[in-house]
């Protein structure tokens, strides 16, 4: 298992992830920075991510949406708030309408994510903030805890092979 | 100073679990002013974690106990989210190593 920690500090709705990957921090970063890697592992493969526009600049947007087992569309967006090759990465995320507009009513939520080289690999640390439990409810609800089942599937998958 | 913050307002949701508390009260308990104090109270009052209510002069802070289990389980799920995406990133990251029972899933 490649997930070292996880913290969750229920009074500040705050998640913090630490994990470790036997690849360097550019092989790391281009996860997040290549977006053909990035729809492959956003979204579970029953609500497979589609990257729309991809600017991994201070300021500038990722946008895309998740398509969902009935062919149902969720559009949401990424905007950079820091970009620090190949060490870190911050950037705010909400929903959006069905053309990909940012809708200002929904809430959004902040993820900071750090690459350090560790023992021959990359330690990624992430950390979500969220300033209210229906952020979390509605980024849930977007189809995403489909994750769940299916990476337990995919072990499953894996321990049988 | 984060963890500062952050163990205080675990405390206040703690406090306020038991029996409410008005902010003044609250702020007794804590080598901060009152106004450090009603600010942790908003924070958590915009999480939806503890509801004020005014009586008289004194606002009450009382944690709202279905709030809390409704932020565990969210949280509980978010951290499924990760792990998952972990789990694929590592898969990406395998691939092109030549990891063949892998592949044949492609």
């Amino acid at each position: 298992m490649s997930v070292k920690s996880v913290d969750k500090d229920l009074d500040a709705l705050t998640l913090t992830l630490v994990a470790e990957f036997s690849a360097t921090t550019e092989q790391v970063w281009e996860l997040w920075a290549n977006p053909r890697k990035l729809e492959q592992w956003w979204g579970p493969p029953t609500y497979p991510a589609t990257v729309v526009e991809h600017d991994l600049t201070p300021g500038g947007e990722v946008t895309y949406y998740m398509t969902g087992p009935e062919g149902d569309q969720h559009h949401a967006w990424w905007r950079f708030i820091a970009v620090n090759e190949p060490k870190s990465l911050e950037f705010v995320d909400g929903f959006a309408d069905a053309d990909g507009n940012p809708v200002d009513t929904m809430p959004t939520n902040t993820t900071t994510v750090t690459f350090s080289p560790y023992d021959g690999g990359t330690r990624m640390e992430l950390r979500s903030v969220f300033d209210t439990t229906e952020q979390m409810e509605k980024l849930i609800s977007m189809g995403m805890d489909e994750g769940l089942t299916l990476s337990v599937g995919q072990m499953d998958a894996l321990l049988a092979s | 100073m984060h963890a500062l913050s952050d163990s205080t307002r675990r405390d206040i949701v703690r406090r306020c679990l038991v029996s409410e508390a008005s902010v003044s009260r609250l702020a007794e308990q804590y080598p901060m002013s009152f106004a450090a104090v009603q600010k942790h109270v908003a924070v958590l009052e915009q999480a939806g974690l503890v509801t004020k209510e005014r009586s008289g002069r004194e606002q009450l802070v009382r944690t709202d106990v279905e709030a809390v289990r409704r932020a565990r389980t969210a949280i509980d799920q978010l951290e499924a989210v990760w792990r998952a995406r972990v789990d694929r990133m590592t898969d990406l990251l395998n691939e092109p190593k030549g990891d063949t029972h892998e592949r044949e899933e492609r």
